[in-house]
């Protein structure tokens, strides 16, 4: 399983109206991996991700996740594969607390319908005891466990996006995809999210990212994919990519 | 209890006293005009909390709502007027003839979001509107349907001021109960994320448009049931009753209420149908000061009346618990 192809892009395409925010794009992440996708502003970074998680549709090319074609299917078919994902700008549930927010990240472990949420039957009851069970040690984990019932629109920014990180990790997924998880971070907190992901790793999810911190890309991927204007125009491991001339010129500058 | 407890049972305990209240009531009310506006509280309430299903808990907005409660008065006000139904027939036939009706409506309607869904569920509930007050041969036209039977089941019928009081209240104690279940579910979490992010509710694997579906089916469940009962009723039913300014009231009455909470709909359909009833004393002004009281909680209370039962509840304990620590 480790080191084979999990995620495979291949082709793709996607344009607003003339421009092209991402442009035959092809690269293939391998499971167990943590590869990063770097790039200014505007390279399209969002818009792959939007692309993989369905949010969008490719105009050409085909995405092919865990041996299963992509095309078609709505981003709630693909999160039961087994992909899971965190937003740039966190997308929490306000009205919710933290664990019901993370709980949300589990439905998909859940059978109980709309007969029996009326009438509140044993199995359900059952069913939500366990999930919720599974989801405070999912807070455990990330160490949100101590916030677990206040309401989630309290949370400062650095909880927020460790409670993002809990809700998609409650799902179980295959893969991890991280929209600039260290954006607003302190140094310290962006550290413990480092953990995180790692140990993520190595429990045998594979992560995607995106992220501007250069120093955390360097140090966390064992992959790079560097993009600009929707093109890739590098691919390796962080020392080659470091000594990639044509990535230091359009991104890196000569300072790295 | 566990450190992750649902918190059902405080919940479950008022409502429970709630009902112990409603059902002692007659035992120490003023008189029948009294337990007649109770009725009709009790249809609102039912409505109110099937609207608040959608719009409070999924965040669905419908501007069309009374068309339900329409269609379910009429179906079974028809089936037993014209065909001579059994009203217990007649209220199952126009609960899963609303449900179908819905169900045509919301599979191409709730792909819409925001404006555009209030502006498509306005147009429906103008549709029926029309329909309604158009199929004379059927529904007795604009002047409406006469000689609707009061509901009966074998020989008994439930014709008194008391037998519908208490008709009318145990569908509302059940239609309360299944709300307040699914509000602690599995899926009423998953309608609760699709109001705070229908995008993060879907990649989280929440078939949005599917729940979105469903309850809209659900909360015209509720209205039909409201528009069954509310028919044998007052034995008569007209188009008017189920405009757009009514759609509007209800609308008023789960906002008035507090939008989103389980007591939100009960309080501001209580309100919202004695208040007219005490003002009718300030004859000619009772239209200003309504709309005064209105703007009032708007501007004051923007979450609605609920929280404040709520702040009081815990400014209660609070004082209890400053109490017991001297």
């Amino acid at each position: 399983m480790r080191g084979e192809v999990i995620l495979s892009i291949a082709g793709v395409s996607k344009s607003y109206g003339g421009l092209m925010a991402v442009s035959n794009l092809s690269f293939q992440v391998r499971a167990g991996a943590i590869k990063a996708v770097i790039g200014p502003n505007g390279a399209g970074k969002s818009t792959l991700f939007n692309l993989i998680t369905g949010l969008e549709a490719q105009l050409c090319g085909g995405i092919v996740f865990n041996g299963c074609h992509m095309k078609g299917l709505k981003p709630n078919r693909r999160a039961a594969l087994g992909l899971a994902r965190t937003f740039q700008t966190p997308q929490i549930f306000e009205s919710m607390s933290v664990l019901e927010n993370v709980l949300v990240g589990r439905h998909l472990r859940g059978k109980a319908g709309l007969f029996a949420a009326l009438l509140y039957t044993g199995r359900s009851r059952r069913e939500d005891l366990a999930m919720r069970d599974h989801c405070y040690q999912v807070l455990e984990k990330v160490g949100l466990a101590h916030k677990a019932h206040e309401d989630a629109g309290d949370l400062a920014c650095g909880q927020l996006k460790l409670l993002e990180m809990a809700r998609a990790l409650a799902l179980d997924p295959k893969i991890l995809l991280l929209d600039e998880f260290a954006a607003g971070l302190t140094r310290q907190e962006t550290e413990h999210m480092m953990t995180i992901v790692r140990g993520i790793r190595d429990e045998g999810v594979t992560v995607l990212l995106v992220e501007h911190d250069m120093h955390l890309v360097m140090n966390l991927s064992d992959e790079i994919v560097v993009l600009n204007f929707g093109e890739k125009i590098g691919e390796g491991t962080p020392e080659e990519i470091q000594k990639d001339e044509r990535v230091i010129e359009v991104y890196l500058g000569t300072e790295v | 209890m566990s450190k992750y407890s649902q918190a059902a049972l405080p919940r479950w305990f008022s409502l429970c006293v709630f009902l112990a209240f409603v059902a002692a009531f007659p035992a120490v009310s003023p008189n029948a005009y009294f337990l007649n506006i109770m009725g009709f509280a009790g249809i609102y309430i039912l409505l109110c909390t099937g609207l608040n299903i959608l719009m409070g808990y999924a965040g669905q907005i419908s501007l069309g709502h009374a068309a339900f409660w329409g269609l379910g008065a009429y179906i079974s006000g028809v089936l037993t007027a014209k065909f001579g139904w059994p009203p217990i027939l007649a209220l199952a036939a126009s609960v899963t003839g609303t449900c179908l009706v819905a169900l045509a409506v919301g599979i191409p309607t709730l792909r819409l979001k925001g404006h555009y869904l209030a502006m498509a569920t306005l147009g429906v509930g103008i549709i029926f509107h029309t329909v309604f007050a158009q199929s004379a041969s059927l529904t007795g036209g604009p002047s409406g349907l006469v000689d609707v039977p009061s509901f009966y089941i074998g020989s008994i019928t439930i014709g008194s001021a008391l037998g519908n009081y208490y008709f009318i209240w145990g569908w509302v104690a059940i239609g309360l109960l299944g709300a307040l279940n699914l509000g602690q579910s599995r899926m009423g979490r998953a309608l609760n994320a699709i109001k705070g992010s229908d995008v993060a509710a879907e990649c989280m694997g929440v078939d949005t448009y599917r729940y979105k579906v469903i309850i809209f089916v659900l909360s015209a469940a509720y209205a039909a049931v409201a528009g069954s009962l509310y028919v044998h009723y007052i034995n008569f039913v007209a188009p008017d009753t189920f405009g757009f300014m009514n759609s509007v009231l209800l609308l008023t009455m789960v906002v008035v209420g507090g939008i989103g909470s389980f007591w939100g709909p009960v309080i501001g359909a209580s309100i919202l149908t004695f208040l007219p009833e005490y003002l009718r004393a300030y004859e000619g002004l009772e239209v200003l000061l309504y709309g005064l009281i209105l703007v009032g909680v708007m501007m004051f209370m923007p979450q609605g009346l609920a929280p404040l039962f709520r702040t009081l509840r815990l400014r209660f304990r609070l004082a209890k618990r400053a109490q017991g620590g001297n």
